[in-house]
């Protein structure tokens, strides 16, 4: 048992280090800071920007363009874009659609695919849940019927993350309901957002802000070459790469940045002619937290170190999921607690470049420490529900 | 960073873990707890003749050179079987002071007689008025010739009824709560003026109240330096705090797979109650406290093993999440196990009371949260 880095991995920190501090977008640092909302052009940016230097598809194979490096390289690769407050890659393209495709996708289809999303040229969203199918999502009714070389596409998508930027939507569709099992009829389909009979209509969450929406499917034909694998296969792709999605899977290093910045807010809100990190009974609340948050990154650290000797990562991903999410939303409650009464205010324009700084209430800050509360209760519903994560570590590591 | 064991670490891991599967069983356990001392005599002198009291004492001292990580394995292990034996009292915590302090002579005297499994002894690390804080010593010891005299009470002094020596802090110089003019004496178990009341303890095993009333101790009696005890001191509760939480450790994992392997075979409505959501769900959040638990257990062991300065914090750390987590695992246990869960004959019950017991031992959960709080990293 050793703590240590080694060499290499220290200089690896450095070199990483060193490319955040030359190509670290300043306009996107500024407005990450001031708690202002990415726009998709800040996004792509600055996803080209690490695909510049190679270092936007962390977790593909090398052949497809990925980094090839060990769990910890990219365990510090993550701490250190969290450092400097990076905005999370959108994960649905490069972390989710592309494993499938060059995982169970024919060769065409990674040629057509693959480069577009390394380059961020293509945007794409997840058509996975639909209005009737949340938590059990093999129960989906989106029916894609065979007519000669389409597929007629009809039904609705839900809780479909940025789609309304996306180029292209992945869907599990059903192909047949005449099978066994349920999960046996469903296909993995690739759907371009701008086919006749796509629509996409917002759906505005408690915060106020407009991140998911529900997409609708008339009549939609889409080719039969935009068929993943088999037909009928589709569940168990999603199913095998969720397992293997692991990487930051927990948020460890953007909730130890939060903590930090915890700190210092709670340093500097007054609480009875003190600051507030003084009072013991909320100091033992940030403790108990850091405690935790250490704890989970150890158990991240564990589980990438039992991968890299071999081991398939397996169900034990969900405790990181549902310990992470937990982690983040108490970050969230003691933020607001931190903010006291500029919790409240709700301005959603203060959080525009254009709104004069003078006219804020608050320092800004605080009072988007409420949206990211509210709006934040949804990790522990997506992603399959914190609950169906317990199911799943009942049946699969208890075995009951 | 590397989670892995050295092959002499995994020896010394399996050879602990399957001696406790093969000749510490529960009912075995329960016999060597109600011996007059508390223990097995001669399971002492196996654990001796295995090398084990050997374990963390240097080899010019006739040791093995183990170090945190050695005795975090034989500490799980310990903790999964329950063992009653005195390795903390005796190894670790009067161990501990001797390997750290006594001269050549007081090597030669107390130190190879313990590492030979020969000589019990203690060390008096609580006052009546201390309760966690090892520097609250009112208990005096004033120059008398060459000599000193001793006097005070010490409290919750394991296996001090039978120690053959106690380490005792004593006040040479300072205030009762000064971390300077500690001195810590060795006091041999029969001196003149001792007066020693031993009791079970919940969890199986015994402590002593002492009264020291006069008691004479020649100069060569003293370990290490008149009045600069205290880092020695706090050095060793703090080895023992990480010992006592691999103890812990090894009792949330016993706790949480027997429980997990009950509800698998208790029927209930004609199913396992394994079957219902609503305990599944209770087993997975304990399986996740002990995954979370050893994750901060191997966190501060490789910090003390690399002689981190964040170690201090760590072991605070570790300290208050098996003091909130075991707790919650072992309350868990109790009540998935029901009725059975609170009778004397199942095993789970004694676990629970070794586990309360070790949120107790140095500081308590709120305790080390505090002191995590306070220690700089």
């Amino acid at each position: 048992m050793n703590i240590d880095l080694t060499t290499e991995e220290l200089a690896f920190r450095d070199e990483v280090r060193q490319f955040l501090a030359e190509k670290y977008p300043e306009e996107i640092r500024r407005k990450r800071l001031d708690g202002i909302p990415l726009e998709k052009d800040d996004m792509v940016l600055w996803q080209k920007v690490l695909n510049e230097r190679g270092w936007f598809a962390v977790n593909w194979p090398v052949e497809y363009g990925g980094t090839g490096w060990t769990p910890i390289q990219k365990y510090l690769f993550a701490i250190e874009l969290a450092e400097v407050n990076a905005p999370p890659i959108v994960a649905f393209g490069v972390k989710m659609v592309a494993p499938i495709i060059y995982t169970f996708g024919s060769a065409e289809q990674k040629q057509r695919f693959l480069p577009d999303i390394l380059a961020s040229n293509v945007w794409w969203c997840q058509g996975y849940s639909e209005p009737g199918s949340g938590s059990d999502l093999a129960s989906l009714s989106m029916r894609a019927d065979r007519r000669g070389d389409h597929y007629v596409v009809n039904g609705t998508k839900t809780w479909t993350t940025l789609g309304q930027y996306a180029d292209w939507i992945f869907c599990l569709v059903r192909t047949s309901s005449d099978v066994a099992r349920r999960q046996e009829g469903i296909s993995f389909l690739l759907i371009d957002m701008k086919t006749p009979g796509v629509s996409v209509k917002p759906i505005i969450t408690i915060e106020g802000g407009h991140e998911v929406n529900e997409v609708h499917f008339d009549d939609v034909s889409v080719p039969v070459d935009n068929l993943v694998g088999e037909e009928g296969k589709g569940w168990t792709y999603g199913k095998v790469l969720l397992q293997h999605e692991r990487t930051n899977i927990a948020g460890v290093a953007n909730s130890q940045y939060r903590l930090s910045r915890l700190k210092e807010k709670s340093a500097q809100s007054v609480h009875g002619g003190e600051p507030l990190i003084n009072d013991r009974n909320f100091a033992r609340k940030i403790a108990a937290l850091e405690i935790e948050l250490k704890a989970l990154e150890y158990t991240e650290l564990r589980t990438l170190a039992s991968v890299a000797v071999g081991n398939a990562p397996g169900p034990e991903s969900s405790y990181l999921k549902i310990r992470g999410t937990e982690v983040q939303q108490s970050l969230d409650a003691l933020m607001m607690e931190a903010a006291g009464y500029f919790a409240l205010p709700y301005i959603p324009s203060q959080y525009g470049l254009d709104f004069p700084v003078a006219d804020r209430i608050g320092s800004g800050s605080e009072t988007s420490t409420s949206l990211r509360y509210f709006n934040n209760r949804k990790a522990s519903i997506y992603g399959g529900s914190n609950e169906i994560q317990k199911n799943i570590i009942a049946k699969h590591v208890l075995g009951l | 960073m590397d989670f892995s064991l050295s092959e002499e670490q995994s020896m010394l891991a399996d050879s602990v873990a399957k001696f406790i599967d093969a000749d510490y069983d529960f009912e075995s356990r329960q016999q060597f707890a109600s011996d007059k001392n508390g223990y097995s005599e001669a399971m002492w002198r196996t654990f001796a003749e295995l090398g084990w009291t050997a374990v963390p004492f240097s080899e010019p001292d006739g040791g093995l050179d183990g170090g945190p990580i050695e005795l975090m394995l034989m500490m799980e292990q310990f903790g999964r079987g329950l063992v009653v034996e005195p390795y903390l009292a005796n190894i670790v915590l009067a161990g501990g002071t001797l390997r750290r302090n006594a001269n050549d002579a007081q090597r030669t005297k107390w130190l190879q007689p313990l590492i030979e499994g020969e000589l019990q002894s203690s060390l008096a690390f609580a006052e009546p008025q201390s309760r966690f804080e090892i520097t609250d010593v009112a208990t005096s010891a004033r120059k008398d010739g060459d000599g000193y005299l001793l006097n005070g009470n010490k409290s919750f002094v394991l296996h001090g009824e039978n120690a053959g020596m106690i380490v005792i802090p004593a006040r040479t110089s300072g205030n009762q709560r000064d971390e300077h003019g500690i001195t810590l004496f060795t006091m041999p178990g029969d001196a003149d003026g001792l007066t020693r009341r031993g009791y079970a303890t919940v969890d199986g095993l015994r402590a002593a109240e002492l009264s020291l009333d006069n008691v004479r101790l020649p100069a060569d009696c003293v370990l290490g330096e008149e009045g600069e005890g205290f880092p020695t001191l706090s050095s060793v509760i703090d080895e023992a705090t990480l010992a006592v939480a691999a103890e812990a450790m090894g009792i949330m994992q016993k706790m949480h797979d027997k429980t997990v392997e009950y509800t698998k075979s208790r029927v209930q409505f004609g199913v396992p109650i394994s079957s219902f959501q609503a305990l599944q769900h209770r087993m997975v959040d304990t399986l996740m406290l002990c995954e979370q638990s050893r994750s901060l257990l191997y966190w501060c062991v490789m910090l003390v093993n690399a002689g981190d300065p964040q170690a201090r914090k760590a072991i605070s750390a570790l300290k208050y999440q098996v003091g909130t987590a075991g707790i919650k695992v072992a309350q868990e246990a109790v009540q998935l196990h029901g009725g059975m869960g609170v009778t004397w004959d199942l095993d789970i019950a004694h676990y629970f009371k070794r586990m309360t017991a070790i949120d107790l031992m140095f500081g308590n959960a709120d305790h080390h949260l505090d002191r995590f709080i306070s220690t700089a990293a």
